[in-house]
């Protein structure tokens, strides 16, 4: 198959209905429209159903209750947007359904504004809502990667009955790059025996989040624990770049990991040993990767376009091993080449 | 002994929690009668609110989904949207379905979704212990007004049927009452009606049960049947707001 130029946002709808997913509940919030305008356009073509909800509260309730009736469903929005669904998005953790959420994110807090930005990191790996559960977070920073994660998220969701959530930003929404629709990476997961299609010939299916009982609903959340845990140990993905003798390494993610790469290129040809850790899951997020450099890096940098969200992941990676800066714009700045180039240089000098 | 009334086969055989006197035990058990008549409990999926009758997946033998705060048109709009051929309902109270959830059961309607509701009006928050709903009336004394509700205040109580009768979408709309047997019978011919009419596609069909709740309006069963037919049924009129045969569909 040829590749075709296509803009991030509109290759995510795209992507959703390669992997199968035919149901799609959202409410407009920019810079995410071309989502669902996307699959305004496509879904009924596809046999499948495009509903615009009256609010995001309703779209992600709308998901759970799609998702509860064995379908492979999906939702889209931007930060302010996201919040309002958290409410949904813990209780469809709680109820262990599988979806898709993108967040294509702006600066924040509040209204923020329009412009990209990677603040909702803690929102989105954190929790968010209420309660002891986790979201699988995929950070692409290509709209190749927007095409190939989405893609993936809905196998991941199915797999392990989870909400798995693309974490992207206005830039890799608004962007156009080729992209290539690569078959589905198809995992093992069980049939949707628990879903509520009717009884027929069964007993009874009840989806739910509710556990009355203390007992019962620790019991729960030990075993959401043991679910997370092995997500942890098999899903946790980053890619790293010229790290195999970097002296500084470099963390960042999306859209700052492609500002730092072409920073550590220029930094290179000046004899900067400088390398990248680029997480692709937030979470589960790819502590293993510190490992392999812990001994011969000096100091790591993060760089985000937040002031300091994602750093205190990297810290509990390294674990006080090694010092690790931060460097970061927001609101809807985006750091350029020369002040990431910048920071490194000062990291690099401080040493001297 | 000859058997003349059995329990529904669209109930478990759990015991349900409710109050003594509260009336949720009937509702439950017409519509379950509903289901079974019209042979549709292994279509049916139903979706629990939030309120008294969280636990309705407990007692009604069919599929179930458990819906957040208001959110249960949301989620049936979901769950029908998928499965179109399946019976979907919504079983919420007053304060699920006339404050929180305003939105999405205006919305449902609006949008002609092809779900139907029964939505329990007992004029007070019952799980939360006896605050005002949406629903309590002009003086009506609640924990969280407990001078009485006033209007100037906290403004009028909502008549969820004459405002969602407004909406086209909304194709069968009609308030019952169970505070005595002639009534639950009318109460029950209008949920299979409202389950008819689904099944055809007619649109969004929702029935308002005028219900009960003696321990936090702080009355016995029996008087609270009064109480309900003295102060409800002058504020919340028995009838037909919208039916497809009224709007000729």
């Amino acid at each position: 198959m040829g590749k075709t130029l296509m803009k991030g946002n509109e290759a995510i709808g795209e992507a959703a209905i390669k992997a199968g997913c035919r149901y799609f509940f959202g409410y407009p919030i920019t810079p995410q429209n071309e989502i669902p305008a996307y699959l305004a356009r496509r879904l009924p073509k596809e046999n499948g159903v495009f509903l615009q909800a009256e609010s995001e509260v309703s779209a992600i309730n709308m998901v759970y209750g799609a998702s509860g009736a064995g379908a492979r469903v999906m939702t889209s929005s931007s930060s302010p947007g996201i919040s309002l669904k958290t409410e949904g998005i813990s209780y469809i953790a709680g109820a262990q359904l599988p979806c898709v959420i993108v967040n294509i994110v702006r600066g924040g807090p509040g209204l923020g504004g329009i412009q990209p930005a990677q603040s909702d990191y803690f929102q989105a790996v954190k929790g968010g809502g209420h309660g002891d559960y986790r979201v699988v977070v995929l950070a692409p920073s290509t709209v190749q990667e927007l095409v190939d994660l989405t893609m993936d998220a809905f196998e991941i969701a199915d797999y392990y009955r989870n909400p798995v959530m693309i974490l992207g930003d206005g830039i890799l929404g608004q962007m156009m790059e080729p992209v290539e629709f690569k078959p589905l990476n198809k995992r093992d997961s069980k049939e949707k025996t628990w879903a509520t299609t009717g009884m027929k010939d069964r007993e009874q299916n009840v989806i739910n989040s509710l556990h009355m009982d203390p007992e019962g609903l620790e019991n729960h959340n030990i075993d959401l624990q043991e679910k997370y845990a092995e997500i942890t140990d098999k899903e946790a993905k980053s890619e790293s770049y010229k790290t195999e003798d970097a002296d500084i390494v470099i963390t960042a993610y999306g859209t700052t990991s492609r500002i730092c790469r072409t920073a550590i290129d220029q930094l290179r040809e000046e004899g900067i040993k400088v390398g990248m850790i680029r997480p692709i899951t937030l979470w589960p997020f790819p502590a293993d990767a510190f490992e392999d450099v812990i001994d011969s890096a000096s100091k790591f940098l993060t760089v985000e376009m937040s002031l300091g969200q994602m750093v205190e992941d990297v810290k509990l990676a390294v674990d006080g091993r090694k010092p690790v800066e931060f460097y970061g714009r927001t609101g809807g700045m985006i750091p350029s080449v020369e002040e990431v180039k910048e920071k490194v240089k000062e990291l690099v000098g401080g040493e001297k | 002994m000859v058997k003349v009334w059995e329990k529904p086969e669209s109930l478990t055989d759990k015991v349900m929690h409710y109050c003594p006197g509260c009336t949720h035990g009937i509702i439950h058990k017409i519509t379950a009668e509903v289901m079974d008549e019209l042979g549709i409990r292994d279509k049916t999926i139903g979706v629990a609110p939030v309120g008294c009758s969280v636990l309705a997946y407990n007692y009604f033998n069919c599929d179930m989904q458990q819906a957040a705060h208001g959110r249960a048109p949301a989620v049936a709009t979901g769950i029908k949207r998928v499965n179109p051929d399946n019976a979907v309902f919504t079983y919420q109270g007053d304060g699920d379905l006339a404050s929180i959830g305003a939105a999405e059961i205006v919305h449902a309607a609006a949008r002609g979704e092809k779900i139907t509701t029964v939505f329990v009006n007992n004029a007070i928050y019952g799980m939360t212990g006896g605050q005002m709903a949406p629903t309590s009336l002009e003086k009506q004394v609640t924990t969280t007004s407990p001078y009485g509700r006033d209007l100037d205040h906290a403004g009028h109580p909502i008549k969820v049927s004459e405002m969602l009768s407004t909406l086209p979408g909304a194709v069968y709309i009609e308030r019952v009452s169970v505070h005595d047997v002639p009534h639950i019978l009318k109460a029950k011919k209008a949920i299979k009606k409202a389950f008819e009419y689904q099944l055809e596609g007619k649109g969004f069909t929702l029935v308002e049960v005028l219900s009960t709740c003696p321990t936090n309006w702080g009355i016995d069963p029996v008087e609270s049947l009064d109480w309900l037919k003295d102060n409800m049924l002058p504020y919340y009129p028995l009838g037909n707001f919208r039916s497809p045969e009224k709007e000729g569909k």
